[in-house]
């Protein structure tokens, strides 16, 4: 089975899914014995609050959940919460600064005891306590204070009119925990619970029987879940370790595994190995973006430190527009997918590809157009003067340029491809590529930072949680920029400044309705790339994953942990 | 070792007595090493990848990371003898890879990087461990704070020590070789001083046990100083296990290079070697062998004919076998 | 002898707390963050706070000097008490590690049993085979067995094992199905059935670095043998009448051990180093697993306790193998 045909039954399992669910897989609890899935990424650690990493955010999914969640086409589904709350349905008032959940009735933690609203409360006490640490701090930014209304009723309360109130208690990021299990967990004490981080008590299918840090985590199903015929499975086992290429063999050639997570391999190799018959390659499309981003400011080796990349060197020719611009339109984007994502990415123009309420319609940069490029440059001034193929700027500076990005075998055939359809512009590049955990280390005293940005151009990806880009875009206001009295930390790593922009997004954080928002979040989108090419997205990357054919069920979602219906998932006959 | 027998008499034909010794001898131990069939293969193995690696590029005149998407996925000429219809074009003798980067081509550019990377590595592991080693092993007066040393550099951790030294001085050895000698001293430096403590260990250990032989007990008896000693009596005697260091040391250098450019340690990515291919090409494994197989083969026929001329070397400067 | 033992164990001591801080420093030079695998979706004030979190915040002789009372006087008591059911360390703070916030000799403690059953064992087996072939290699220079292990062994040396691990999953696991191409950790060996799918599941790693620790040390053996066989006193023990066997077994081999002894002196610690590649193809998750994922991760407490530990074996069996050289040569002397 090719990619394409497995994506075709990706797309209709997709439409059929609430159906499914219905059909024919209906049974007792625990019916189809012991669900294999692989993670490549070993996981560290069962809860989500200590650690941001996706994979433990993934497993976790398994048996602690939120009070919603996203769906595959990114809308908002009740999990623990009985609905979700709206201005239209009187859950979010008014003003949008307070959010009133309200539990399902009856449900459990799976050792027995009740699930109430002073679980939710106690969850952002625990993730808002001083000196804990917690990764999902930003999600519970600007609530100050989770009131319980009555046992299944909290009311989340914002400083700040919140467009969008959904940070707290949504998706994987944040799910609820028992009080009664971390209660002594507060703060600095967290990393002293290691029973309790390693088997959190929990709502969801599964319940943790093993924890092997790093290794391998058992599950048997949970007797309490509250559908009473899931899951399917009695017990489950997710193993880490290895590397994509051996995950994606164990589940599509020797059938010892029956999920495997984010295939990132060479789409030929996908497709070779699917050919056995024994799984299926699934994808799916979410907000995750790989692009070139392009620093404003000069990282030449000549500045002194403290003035090297920062806004006090303007770069000597990557400030011309029209050299981005050649840029951008030199790079064949459809080649790029084809080479290192095939069916699982899109050539993309934008920052924000998705939802498709805030994706702007840009297609001006798909089409490769080396001529225009030259013109564009030859308009600007950059001529090449002394005959070594590279152009100069008008005092003499050749357009050469160091392009980084981290050590990952798709990112270097990209470098490979680019630098040459640069060369045909007339612009040098120098490659450079460096260890991820050094490139994505926010380590001030480290000279290699994405941050740091000692180069011109770098490549990575990069998403944003949930479905509202609004902190996303937020990255790129003008006091973001990394600097050195801010320890090189931000995340505007363009160190882009413009005040109309700033002021934009502000407006973006006033507005409530959802069309309006839309608007101004595409808007914000184009100045970052079609109208000033300061970022150059390459391509809107999907998710690719594998299931064994005698896995039913399964529905890849990007929006929230891939094992987000694993309650759902069924043992098929072939 | 054909210098100095072809030279020396055309440079100093007066002095006829000593030449005629020392030729004699040269020509003793290459007569020897003639006779040892290994050796002579793999310098003959060796004379044709190193010529295959320094002239090829020369006649074989393709950019090996020259990208040609049309012509990607080629497989070699010689899959045609068992499947006609393999996509295959004669601008890509031996193939090309998932980019069209021609396979041939990289092949030899990459031998280059691999072979300079593993000699030198391996010179530098090979001289600090056996000047240590014989160090250590001969003055006792030193030999406890060399080996507390050893044990040291033994401990550190490969990895960190890598990313610290490439902090340090990747920009100015950059600065001041350009990128890719930059990068070629610091990689040579950082794989030779990480893996000399094994040959220095064996040499120690076997020098503290030639120390106490008669002949050396004679040798300093009759008053012959440390250095003589050494060179005369010590080193010819360990030579036989420095060769086996070297070559394994050869491998492990070609080796370690290829897993530091997996780490985003090595060159950057539009620099081959051999190592490198052979890593980058595993995934690809199935559908196109020739991919990691010639690859694989240079590095592993390169380290035999090393170790068979090792060998020869060995016998062939061992007088009680050349005697024979 | 003995005293000079007791001396150089008394010297191992500095020798050691030397080493701990010039790892610790070189740690703490090494770029990098514990933050590197956290998604880019977490701000910089969180990554901050959850630095500091970790402790990041202290200054680093704290630091080191809270790692030198953890390990050698908090863990010893967790130690004991485990064994004895005491209350000695009384709830004190254990070396933690960054990544999963347990305490890192818990994870030591899960990953030892498949390091020992995977790597120890392909050491025993590397050893096993690689003295008697580079035995007869010797005694037989040049014959075809000898041609054969030359080829095999350095064939097993320079091809990586992050390929022959490969080749040997796609033939074993994905064409035949013999063998399992992941490693499964929880597997107890209780009875026969579980027994064999635990030799099953050995089966390929162990080759793959038993190939490789063989041909190193047969190269050793080899070399060391070939020149003592030349001797003088191998002609006179011939001479007297000795035979072949006596000559060869006891007075070469013994002489020829001590390069030998060396190469496996210095291979024993890198048992428990693991093996980095080959238990990343095989999924075994062991110690060099443990380590990689550390270091990746930039967990410093990990990586620190790990090395360190390493390092304490080094220096042991460096001791045990300078001993060993005295009993193999009684000439040699220390004192």
């Amino acid at each position: 089975m090719t990619i394409k045909t497995a994506l075709m039954g990706a797309v209709a399992s997709l439409a059929l899914a609430p159906m499914a669910m219905a059909d024919g897989h209906e049974g007792e609890r625990g019916r189809d014995g012991d669900l294999r899935i692989i993670y490549w990424q070993a996981v560290s650690i069962m809860n989500p609050y200590l650690s941001g990493g996706t994979k433990d955010l993934e497993a976790a999914s398994l048996v602690i959940e939120p009070l919603g969640r996203y769906d595959p086409q990114g809308n908002l589904v009740p999990y623990l919460a009985a609905e979700i709350p709206t201005v239209a349905n009187g859950g979010v008032s008014e003003d949008l600064t307070s959010i009133t959940w309200t539990l399902q009735e009856g449900l459990l933690w799976s050792d027995g005891t009740p699930v109430t609203s002073r679980d939710v409360q106690f969850s952002w006490e625990y993730c808002t306590a001083e000196g804990g640490g917690c990764a999902q701090a930003a999600k519970f930014e600007g609530v100050t204070s989770v009131d319980i209304v009555d046992d299944l009723t909290v009311t989340v309360n914002f400083g700040a009119p919140t467009p969008n109130p959904y940070g707290p208690f949504m998706g994987a990021q944040s799910p609820i925990i028992q009080a009664a299990q971390f209660a002594e967990c507060l703060g600095p004490r967290a990393p002293e619970c290691t029973d309790a981080n390693f088997g959190p008590i929990g709502t969801g299918p599964f319940v943790v029987t093993e924890f092997r840090t790093n290794d391998v985590v058992s599950f048997e199903a949970n007797e309490n879940y509250r559908d009473p015929n899931r899951p399917a499975f009695a017990t489950a086992t997710l193993k880490g370790g290895g590397d994509a290429l051996a995950a994606g063999r164990a589940v599509l050639q020797t059938g010892e595994f029956d999920y495997a997570w984010n295939l990132q391999l060479a789409p030929e190799v996908i497709s070779d190995m699917s050919e056995g018959g024994v799984g299926t390659p699934i994808s799916a499309f979410g907000s995750l973006v790989e692009r070139i981003e392009i620093n404003l400011t000069n990282p030449s080796s000549d500045l002194e430190e403290g003035i090297r990349s920062t806004a006090e060197a303007p770069h000597p020719f990557l400030t011309d527009p029209a050299v981005r611009e050649a840029m951008s339109i030199a790079i064949d984007r459809e080649l790029l997918v084809e080479i290192g994502y095939g069916q699982a990415g899109r050539a993309t123009c934008n920052l924000v590809p998705a939802p498709a309420i805030y994706a702007s319609d840009n297609t001006a940069c798909l089409t490769q157009d080396i001529d225009r490029a030259n013109a564009l440059l030859d308009e600007a001034g950059y001529a090449d003067t002394d005959g070594d193929g590279v152009r100069e700027t008008a005092d003499g500076q050749p357009l050469s340029i160091l392009y980084q990005t981290s050590t990952n075998a798709v990112r270097q055939d990209f470098q490979a491809l680019i630098k040459e359809f640069w060369a045909e512009i007339g612009i040098e590049t120098e490659l450079r590529n460096i260890d991820a955990s050094v490139f994505f280390g926010g380590d001030p005293g480290s000279p290699d930072t994405f941050q740091r940005f000692y180069a011109d151009v770098e490549m990575y990806a990069n998403n944003f949680d949930g479905t509202d880009p609004q902190a996303y875009l937020g990255a790129y206001l003008c006091d973001k920029a990394p600097r050195p009295d801010s320890q090189w930390q931000g995340e505007n790593i363009n160190r882009f400044c413009d005040p109309a922009y700033d002021a934009m997004w502000a407006e973006l954080a006033q507005t409530g309705d959802l069309n309006e928002r839309g608007r101004i979040g595409a808007a914000l989108n184009d100045m970052l790339t079609a109208d000033s090419n300061v970022i150059i997205p390459l391509v809107d990357r999907g998710r690719v994953s594998a299931h064994a054919n005698t896995l039913g069920g399964v529905v890849l979602n990007t929006w929230d942990s891939e094992l987000w219906n694993a309650a759902d998932w069924y043992r098929a006959a072939e | 070792m054909t210098d100095p027998m072809t030279n020396m008499p055309a440079m100093s034909p007066p002095r006829a007595v000593p030449i005629e010794k020392a030729r004699s001898q040269w020509r003793d131990i290459w007569a020897q090493f003639r006779t040892h069939k290994g050796a002579v293969w793999g310098l003959g193995f060796l004379i044709f990848i190193t010529l295959f690696v320094a002239i090829g590029p020369l006649i074989w005149d393709v950019d090996a990371t020259k990208t040609d998407i049309r012509n990607k996925n080629m497989r070699p000429f010689y899959t045609l003898l068992w499947d006609s219809e393999a996509r295959f074009t004669w601008v890509k003798p031996l193939g090309s890879d998932n980019l069209g980067r021609d396979v041939l081509a990289n092949l030899m550019q990459g031998g280059r990087t691999s072979m300079a990377v593993g000699w030198t590595a391996m010179i530098l592991a090979v001289v600090v461990g056996t000047l240590i080693g014989v160090l250590a092993g001969f003055f006792k007066r030193i030999d406890g704070a060399l080996m507390r040393f050893t044990d040291l550099v033994l401990s550190l951790p490969l990895l960190p020590l890598l990313l610290v030294m490439m902090l340090l001085f990747r920009d100015t050895l950059r600065a001041t070789f350009g990128p890719e000698t930059g990068i070629f001293i610091l990689i040579v430096v950082a794989i030779g001083l990480t893996s000399w403590m094994q040959t220095a260990r064996i040499v120690r250990g076997d020098v503290l046990a030639l120390k106490e032989r008669e002949f050396v007990l004679a040798a300093r008896s009759i008053g012959t100083p440390s250095r003589r000693m050494i060179s005369r009596h010590i080193l010819p005697n360990v030579l036989s296990p420095i060769m086996v260091s070297a070559t394994l040391g050869l491998a492990n250098a070609i080796i370690t290079e290829s897993a530091l450019s997996f780490l985003g340690l090595g060159f950057p990515s539009d620099f081959p070697t051999w190592g490198k291919t052979l890593f980058d090409s595993i995934q690809y494994m199935e559908e196109y062998p020739e991919r990691v197989i010639w690859p694989g083969l240079c590095i592993s026929f390169t380290v035999l004919a090393v170790n068979y001329i090792g060998d020869g070397l060995r016998d062939a400067l061992d007088p009680r076998i050349r005697g024979q | 002898m003995l005293t000079y033992s007791i001396r150089r164990l008394i010297l191992a001591i500095p020798t050691l707390l030397f080493i701990a801080l010039i790892i610790f420093l070189l740690l703490l030079l090494a770029p990098g963050d514990p933050l590197a695998n956290m998604p880019l979706t977490i701000p910089p004030e969180v990554r901050e706070k959850m630095r500091e979190a970790l402790g990041l915040g202290e200054a680093w002789y704290i630091r080191f000097g809270l790692f030198l009372w953890q390990f050698f006087i908090v863990e010893p008591q967790y130690m004991i008490d485990a064994m004895f059911g005491t209350d000695l360390a009384d709830g004190a703070q254990r070396i933690i590690s960054f990544q999963s916030r347990s305490p890192v000799f818990d994870t030591i403690g899960e990953r030892m049993p498949q390091t020992l059953w995977v790597v120890g064992m392909s050491y025993v087996v590397g050893v096993l085979i690689a003295l008697p072939i580079g035995i007869i290699s010797a005694y037989k220079q040049y014959s075809i067995f000898d041609q054969l292990g030359t080829l095999i062994s350095m064939i097993g040396f320079s091809v990586p094992t992050f390929f022959t691990g490969v080749v040997l999953i796609l033939v074993f696991s994905v064409n035949l199905g013999w063998f399992p191409s992941i490693y499964d950790t929880q597997l107890r060996v209780t009875d026969w059935d579980s027994f064999v799918a635990q030799m099953r599941q050995m089966a390929m790693p162990v080759f793959v670095l038993a190939l490789f620790n063989a041909s190193q040390i047969s190269r050793y053996m080899r070399a060391s043998m070939l020149d003592n066989l030349g001797q003088d006193y191998v002609r006179t023990a011939r001479a007297k009448g000795m035979t072949e066997k006596v000559v060869v077994l006891k007075h070469v081999l013994r002489n020829s051990m001590i390069p030998v002894i060396t190469v496996i002196a210095l291979g024993v610690p890198q048992v428990f180093g693991g093996a980095i590649i080959t238990e990343q193809v095989f999924k075994v998750n062991g110690l060099g697993q443990l380590l990689i994922t550390a270091i990746q991760g930039n967990d410093i407490p990990m990586v620190m306790t790990l090395t360190f530990m390493f390092a304490i074996l080094i220096v042991l069996f460096n001791l045990i193998a300078d001993i060993l050289y005295g009993v193999l040569d009684p000439r040699i002397r220390y004192d």
